[in-house]
């Protein structure tokens, strides 16, 4: 099962890195979207799928709970990269506003400004 | 009182929580911002004195005993950070008081400088992995926004690249802590750490210490620094010297812990690394720093050549050199800062982008001329100002490390630095005025206040060398010796 979500979150940060390449700064901002989704499938992953019950406190063996602690972080950073689009979803729509293009060609910049 | 040391992360987020609500009353949010900075500074200043009597101070949150919980660490390293960041906060805010515009202090901006320091602060001082990029996040947040208010369209331009940059960056650091977190099972550094020195540095270890070099290069502008240049000269002066004095040192300064608490066993592969991209940046930025004509551009590749020479003595790893960092570290934060507002007020003045289109400012400004000519000699490293002691100390450890190429390297670069900012002067300052008294700007007080707080502590820190040298001492064996942090976390 964790070869299997690895290879996902590889598919997903391929499918991330192409967003990100291609010119419309809306694709840019999925791409980011995609790679954060990606590195919290890994997050998971690396903290060992389902080995044993769901965490509760208690004094029973250890062993035999789910790490917690990633879930933890992942909540944690899902929170972070929801702001953060939020963020660069209103600073792309007001630079197409004021700039009037969404290509990132366009807003390379001048020398002279 | 081990509480007080959530307080320099904890007082500006409340702080700015509280101005959000008094968004028409600016007189009163800059009243509180200031009261509010000055007792971080204080708490700050008294946090570096007890943990240099008492030694390394530690936060655990809700009780939890480290491994297991969330914790601040303050030892001389942060505490120092900490202050001077907070004392450069201050003055920024201080020259944005007369510089920024009802319409930007209207929109919260007191605020988000507010939550730009409990971002940076907190990353100075959290002795937690994950925690580090919390702080990094709240840090960048408030600088997303910095640098977009105001919506001009340059700005808007350069800040979806730095956005997109930095969350691309940011990404690399959960992906980094997702392969150490698989390995070692734990966040905390100390135990990290600990476990690292029980274990053996594996080669996935050295790896995955790889992905981390890759985030804070892209951070503080180590060789990655191709966005530098251009998010930094888009926001208005007083923001850009907030930038310029504390976000790259954020990223040093996470480079520097990362690679002298953790990753310290394959010194022949990490800091080899360190040292050739240091190099290299010190080259690139040196080339950058002269080939240009735009001011801001000139001063942001200035900012690239001291990252390098900071970097330098992380490679070197020598107790002369992390001294000659740390006192770098802090007379950079105060000359970047210092040479932002100048350049950012150069331009106000005459309306010019490029220095060959100035001339003979000093007729019209001969103060404001004079501390241009001090922060230049400062960077350049002459002796009684604050880059000296840094250049020596650096120089010194390099030497005993043999690494020469860097040292020359170094050096050379100062150089350039007194190269490109010996051009600017020479051109804009000296020659016939282009600005008759009629049509002169007068500097505001606000201005010349803050630029001469900035000047008064280049000296003191060139001159009070001596009086700083234990803290620093302390703050330099805390990061050559980790056993000293492992034991103040894990074993107390």
């Amino acid at each position: 099962m964790e070869t299997l979500i690895t290879i996902l979150s590889g598919v997903l940060v391929t499918v991330g890195t192409y967003l990100l390449l291609s010119k419309s700064i809306l694709r840019v901002v999925l791409g980011t979207a995609i790679f954060s989704h990606a590195a919290h499938l890994l997050i998971i992953t690396m903290g060992g799928l389902k080995t044993g019950n769901v965490p509760i406190l208690g004094d029973e063996d250890v062993s035999a709970f789910v790490d917690p602690l990633p879930q933890a972080l992942i909540l944690t950073s899902i929170v972070i990269s929801f702001a953060v689009t939020a963020v660069i979803l209103t600073i792309s729509y007001r630079a197409y506003q004021t700039l009037g293009t969404d290509n990132l060609e366009e807003l390379r910049g001048s020398k002279y400004d | 009182m081990t509480n007080l040391i959530v307080l320099p992360m904890a007082l500006p987020i409340i702080i700015g929580i509280i101005l959000i609500f008094l968004r028409p009353y600016i007189k009163t949010q800059r009243a509180i911002t200031v009261i509010g900075l000055l007792t971080t500074i204080g708490i700050s200043g008294y946090i570096l004195q007890s943990v240099y009597t008492d030694g390394i101070m530690r936060l655990d949150f809700g009780g939890w005993q480290p491994p297991f919980g969330i914790l601040f660490v303050a030892d001389s390293f942060s505490a120092i950070l900490v202050l001077v960041a907070t004392i450069v906060t201050l003055i920024c805010t201080i020259y944005a008081f007369s510089s920024i515009g009802r319409e930007m202090e209207n929109m919260y901006f007191y605020s988000f400088v507010n939550f730009l320091l409990a971002g940076v602060n907190g990353s100075f001082l959290t002795g937690d992995i994950f925690n580090l990029y919390v702080n990094f996040e709240i840090m960048l947040l408030a600088s997303y926004v910095l640098i977009v208010l105001g919506g001009k369209k340059m700005q808007l331009r350069e800040s979806i690249k730095y956005v997109v940059i930095n969350i691309i960056s940011s990404w690399f650091f959960l992906v980094g802590i997702a392969y150490l977190y698989a390995q070692l099972g734990t966040l905390n550094m100390a135990h990290i750490s600990q476990l690292i020195s029980e274990s053996g540095q594996t080669p996935l270890l050295t790896i995955t210490s790889l992905v981390f070099l890759v985030v804070f290069a892209l951070k503080s502008g180590l060789l990655l620094y191709f966005w530098l240049p251009g998010s930094y000269s888009a926001p208005p002066t007083a923001v850009a010297a907030l930038f310029g004095g504390l976000l790259t040192k954020v990223g040093i300064y996470s480079m520097i812990r990362v690679f002298t608490l953790i990753f310290y066993h394959e010194t022949q592969i990490t800091h080899l690394a360190i040292g050739i991209l240091a190099g290299a940046t010190l080259i690139a930025g040196s080339i950058g720093a002269v080939a240009y004509k735009d001011i801001r551009q000139i001063v942001a590749y200035n900012v690239i050549i001291a990252v390098g020479f900071i970097l330098v003595g992380l490679a070197v790893m020598t107790q002369e050199a992390f001294e000659g960092s740390i006192y770098y570290l802090m007379h950079d934060m105060i000359a970047k800062s210092l040479l932002f507002l100048l350049a950012g007020t150069m331009i106000t003045v005459t309306g010019e982008k490029r220095f060959d289109n100035m001339s003979g400012l000093i007729r019209n400004y001969p103060a404001f001329g004079w501390m241009f000519f001090i922060v230049m000699l400062s960077l350049a490293g002459v002796p009684p100002l604050s880059g000296f002691i840094g250049k020596v100390l650096v120089g010194q450890g390099a030497i005993e490390a043999g690494s020469f190429i860097l040292l020359a390297l170094a050096f050379i670069s100062s150089i350039f630095v007194l190269y490109s900012l010996l051009r600017i002067f020479l051109n804009s300052f000296w020659g016939e005025t282009i600005i008759s008294f009629e049509d002169e700007i007068p500097l505001r007080k606000g201005w010349m206040v803050s630029f001469g707080l900035l000047t008064i502590l280049m000296f003191v820190l060139g001159l009070g060398a001596e009086y700083f040298a234990p803290y620093v001492a302390d703050a330099a064996y805390t990061l050559m010796n980790p056993q000293v942090y492992i034991d103040a976390v894990l074993n107390d």
